[in-house]
């Protein structure tokens, strides 16, 4: 069972991205930009090269010098914050995207699951997006008609099944495009968080089914944010952090290594910046103002933000907190919900935001930072700008570690008024309540 | 599931540059995704609208009519020998409305598959020759109304008929070639998405759709054969109309080199950059 399947060999990916150089605020700054703009644009043109947007042209490197090996019937996932290349490396290895260099070696046949539903035509019956959706994922016709049934009976939409699936409603669209996809039977498979489709029961079938195909002896690679998930099914992990490799191993260690990364990560970053505003950097802090990364359930969130601003009127920033299954939990915007907007004057400023107390349970939270045009236009955004932990949550002080992996939700409810029990009296019959009324 | 796939032996290997030894055969492999993307715009195409099919008849027809009226009646242009002038445009139309629908259409198919060619692999080149089909069906529909025609004016064709199938082809591959080069080229410069239905709408009447060819000085003609649709209506009316329409010999075999150089390079292109498609789109 040692034979590789896939052999990466110093692989790397090159974009070439564009920022603005700064923002314009008078017509002619920005007639003179569109001009030089179209002009270089022209250059690129003639001389064949691709289009980028901005003043400033810069290579980004997502992947780099990256080497591994799979061999046959291995599961395998791979885990990393947003961008760290986890998306890149599966779009090379299934053919979609041409590394920039180095090489792949792959041996059987691949399907890649980037997506449910890639396809789906909303005019078509569901009937018919089986069919499409099929033969777009690798299966031949044949195949798809074997396994009709079994698709149709795993998706639970056989009553709608010659319905557009247009007037379908988003989780039956969601089951549909899974079950086509869970049906994929190829040696290789990539698949690339797919799984946070539909509702919880439907969830659980998925993992079911995944855990049905890691054990089947295939070969699995497999992208999640949900960590559950990821260890439940992989013994084997990647650990990507900013285009590198940097964990190869057993799946626990690998667990361990992307948290401390993830702390390392936040901690010293350039967070780039938007077209009208920057955020520059964000922390939680204590009572007394002292950053930190540890909040105590039942007393304010406090968190310090400083950020550039050109300007603009109407510009809000959003927070958006989430779990350690990085599912979003909980919402707040300065200009939706205060109508507060960020200073029209042009500078560098810090805002402290004191966010009533949350009885968060135990474990580990994000928070994604974005300055938007009046909420409706982002113009920065900084996803898990803010990390922190909570060690302990006690409702009620009750000796008891209310905590996130108890899978009962990440926050517990506190009573407003002590609780008082009342007597009362058995109800009626009830025969009685059904008796017709005469006449 | 077969435990010896035939694949399982195949060794893949991606590199930076790397041509795929495998393209061709890999296209014929999916070839059923070719004919379920064809299927999928031939059913979307009429869905929700009321006449459904019936619009493939009535656009060329109305078109027909116009040309006839304004080119024929108005401009009073000749017709080619004693044929009818709505049988001569009509003869003329075909081609063309093949021709610029492939164009239109395929050009723009990879950036309108976006979401295909971003999420999954296939040789590329299926996304705009799936495209040909759906030409093609509306392209059979208007056959009908050219026996219409024919049988309305009493005009019997002759043996030339039979050979109708080589300028289909023609038409096909004169089409195919400028398509999946501008189709290459849309990726990356949207530019030529505009570029395109200018050409198709200025190429209507460059072209001898709305008169007969032979209105053009012959010593221009080979000039004007440059044109690769100008040989295949030429062919067109040959094998619709008989002897009224004799074909120009070396205008037609420029015309043929020039569909075979256009699609050439549309081929080099569009596998050139196809490898790139999911990184610009």
């Amino acid at each position: 069972m040692s034979d590789v399947v896939i052999r990466v060999d110093k692989l790397g990916k090159k974009f070439t991205i564009g920022h603005m150089a700064g923002v314009e605020s008078n017509f002619r700054e920005v007639m003179t930009r569109s001009a030089r703009n179209a002009w270089r644009k022209g250059l690129d043109m003639l001389k064949g090269r691709s289009m980028v947007d901005g003043d400033v042209v810069e290579d980004f490197w997502a992947l780099r010098g990256v080497d591994f090996e799979i061999s046959r019937g291995e599961v395998v996932s791979v885990i990393g914050h947003n961008g760290a290349g986890k998306s890149t490396l599966l779009k090379i290895l299934s053919r979609i995207a041409e590394p920039t260099e180095g090489s792949v070696e792959i041996r059987g046949r691949v399907a890649c699951l980037l997506e449910v539903g890639t396809g789906f035509h909303p005019e078509l019956s569901g009937r018919e997006n089986i069919f499409l959706n099929g033969a777009i994922l690798g299966m031949s016709r044949r195949e798809v008609r074997a396994r009709f049934d079994e698709i149709v009976d795993f998706s639970g939409v056989e009553k709608f099944i010659d319905t557009p699936v247009k007037r379908y409603s988003v989780g039956m669209y969601a089951r549909l495009a899974f079950a086509v996809a869970a049906h994929l039977e190829t040696e290789i498979l990539f698949v690339d968080e797919v799984l946070s489709v539909g509702d919880a029961e439907f969830q659980e079938r998925c993992l079911a089914r995944m855990s049905k195909v890691a054990s089947d002896g295939r070969t699995v690679l497999f992208v999640s944010h949900n960590m559950a998930a990821v260890a439940a099914l992989t013994r084997r992990a990647l650990v990507f952090r900013a285009g590198e490799l940097t964990f190869d191993g057993p799946i626990q260690a690998a667990l361990t290594h992307y948290t401390d990364s993830l702390r390392r990560v936040t901690a010293s970053r350039n967070w780039g910046k938007g077209a009208n505003t920057a955020l520059i950097g964000a922390e939680l802090i204590d009572g007394a103002g002292r950053p930190s990364d540890r909040y105590e359930p039942g007393t304010p969130l406090r968190l310090r933000v400083v950020f550039d601003t050109a300007g603009m009127p109407g510009m809000t920033i959003d927070l958006l907190l989430r779990d350690n299954h990085n599912l979003p939990i909980a919402f707040y915007s300065m200009g939706i919900f205060g109508r507060v907007y960020l200073p029209t004057k042009p500078g560098r400023y810090e805002v402290t935001m004191t966010l009533e107390p949350y009885m968060l349970a135990a474990g580990e939270y994000f928070i994604d930072l974005t300055t938007a045009f009046t909420s409706l236009h982002d113009d920065h955004k900084v996803e898990n700008a803010v990390r922190f932990a909570v060690e302990t949550c006690s409702p009620e002080g009750a000796p008891f570690n209310f905590s996130q992996d108890l899978g009962v939700g990440n926050h517990a409810i506190k009573l407003m008024e002590p609780l008082r029990f009342t007597e009362v009296q058995p109800a009626p019959a009830a025969a009685d309540g059904l008796k017709p009324a005469a006449g | 599931m077969n435990p010896i796939h035939p694949d399982s032996a195949r060794l893949l290997v991606l590199e930076a540059g790397r041509s795929d030894r495998y393209y061709w055969s890999d296209l014929w492999r999916y070839r059923e995704l070719f004919f379920i993307l064809a299927w999928r715009d031939v059913a979307v195409r009429y869905k929700q609208t009321v006449v459904g099919l019936a619009w493939a008849f009535v656009r060329p027809f109305m078109t027909m009519v116009v040309f006839t009226v304004v080119f024929g009646q108005i401009a009073k242009l000749p017709t080619e020998g004693n044929a009818p002038y709505a049988v001569m445009v009509f003869a003329g139309l075909l081609p063309w409305t093949l021709f610029s629908s492939i164009l239109g259409d395929a050009s723009s198919s990879v950036v309108g598959n976006s979401n295909l060619i971003s999420k999954v692999y296939f040789p590329r080149l299926i996304v705009p020759l799936s495209t040909v089909i759906v030409a093609l069906i509306d392209f059979l529909i208007s056959l009908v109304i050219l026996a219409g025609l024919l049988l309305w004016y009493g005009v019997v064709p002759g043996w030339q008929i039979l050979l109708l199938p080589v300028f289909v082809m023609l038409a096909l591959l004169a089409g195919i070639g400028p398509a999946i080069w501008a189709a290459a080229v849309i990726v990356k410069y949207r530019d030529f998405r505009f570029v395109i239905p200018f050409v198709t709408q200025i190429g209507l009447y460059i072209s001898p759709v709305g008169f007969s060819g032979k209105i053009v000085p012959e010593k221009w003609y080979l000039l004007y054969s440059l044109n690769p649709m100008v040989g295949v209506i030429d062919g067109f009316r040959w094998c619709i109309l008989g002897g009224e329409s004799p074909i120009y010999l070396p205008g037609f075999l420029l015309g043929l080199a020039v569909t075979f150089v256009l699609l050439w390079l549309g081929i080099r292109e569009f596998r050139r950059t196809e490898r790139g498609f999911a990184d610009l789109i």
